[in-house]
């Protein structure tokens, strides 16, 4: 195999964790375990290997499907509880949400235990205008009893939401319109916000100007702002250094991640 | 009465009280369900005794007891 050698002081690398940006580029994100994969299949026809147990989908699967004669991407990523996590696949879907910039973001999550699937739901949505709250599992949510309103919780979040069984494929066409309206932007959407304390508010009004004239086009400036008043050490460096996209490239924290 | 989850036993309930821990620890631990107001029991326990299993919001989760006994719990019935 023969690669083009890269100039030497070529500033604009790909990144990474950016697929090629032919198509719209829809995330499916969600906890582990709420049928990601089994979603993903649905919509792609692929064979995605499905299984009953968390941490499955170690690295994110890729796949293409079609609304309206159109092909989008569909990346499936790992399932994570949190954006703010530690472990390396967990990791992956979290820089993928923040950095990747997905056109459309589908939040996965099993009806039975909606509530501690929001969690992540509301960290996505305080990034991203872009996404869609999927409420997959209702078969066996019904089975326990629980039904969900569907219309309250979209009101609530101001996000669509789409109740799926996507074992036997209830819901997926809907999906796919909310995911045609979103991905185009022909749905504003502005999502739930969380509200910080007041004083953690008027910082961020000052960090994150100032990162964003460092940093032009780095999404999810406010993450990076609130790292920093974490006091997160690696993220302080590497805008010291002002190699904070580099960094990203990388994945933050997977050791490899050395600064120069 | 409240105490320590690390002293809560196989087939006791108990309800999250406080969370006693600070930063990322803390933050994990409530991205994982381990809220205030929350009914926990144990699932397992590993022939040792660290770690152990536990049931949170309808999914198992074990912690080591450097976690969990720094959470406190109020058994109830």
């Amino acid at each position: 195999m023969f690669w083009k050698r890269r100039e030497k002081n070529q500033q604009l690398v790909q990144i990474e964790i950016l697929p090629k940006r032919k198509n719209k580029i829809i995330a499916l994100a969600g906890n582990p375990n709420t049928g990601k994969s089994t979603i993903f299949n649905r919509l792609t026809g692929l064979k995605q290997h499905t299984g009953n147990w968390p941490g499955k989908t170690v690295k994110k699967a890729e796949g293409i499907f079609e609304i309206k004669d159109v092909e989008y991407t569909l990346i499936d990523l790992p399932g994570t509880y949190s954006l703010l996590s530690t472990s390396e696949d967990e990791e992956i879907a979290r820089d993928f949400i923040l950095f990747g910039n997905p056109d459309a973001t589908v939040i996965v999550c099993d009806a039975s235990v909606l509530e501690r699937n929001l969690n992540l739901a509301f960290q996505i949505m305080q990034i991203t205008n872009r996404c869609i709250l999927c409420v997959n599992l209702i078969d066996e949510a019904e089975r326990k009893g629980v039904e969900i309103d569907k219309e309250t919780l979209e009101g609530e979040l101001r996000i669509p939401v789409v109740l799926t069984n996507a074992r036997s494929g209830e819901g997926i066409d809907e999906l796919k319109e909310k995911i045609f309206l979103v991905s185009n932007r022909f749905l504003k959407l502005s999502p739930k916000k969380i509200q910080h304390k007041k004083e953690i508010q008027e910082k961020l009004n000052q960090l994150v100007p100032l990162i964003e004239r460092a940093f032009p086009g780095l999404y999810a400036s406010e993450w990076i702002a609130l790292r920093l008043l974490e006091g997160d050490k690696k993220i302080r460096k590497a805008i010291e250094l002002g190699n904070l996209l580099e960094l990203i490239n990388k994945g933050l924290n997977n050791g490899n991640g050395e600064l120069k | 009465m409240t105490k320590k989850l690390s002293e809560l036993r196989r087939g006791e309930k108990g309800m999250i009280v406080k969370v006693n821990l600070n930063g990322l620890t803390r933050r994990r631990l409530l991205d994982l369900g381990f809220i205030p107001g929350t009914i926990i029991s144990v699932v397992f326990e590993s022939p040792l005794g660290d770690p152990v299993a536990y049931l949170v919001r309808d999914t198992i989760i074990a912690l080591r007891k450097e976690e969990s006994e720094k959470i406190e719990v109020e058994l109830i019935n």
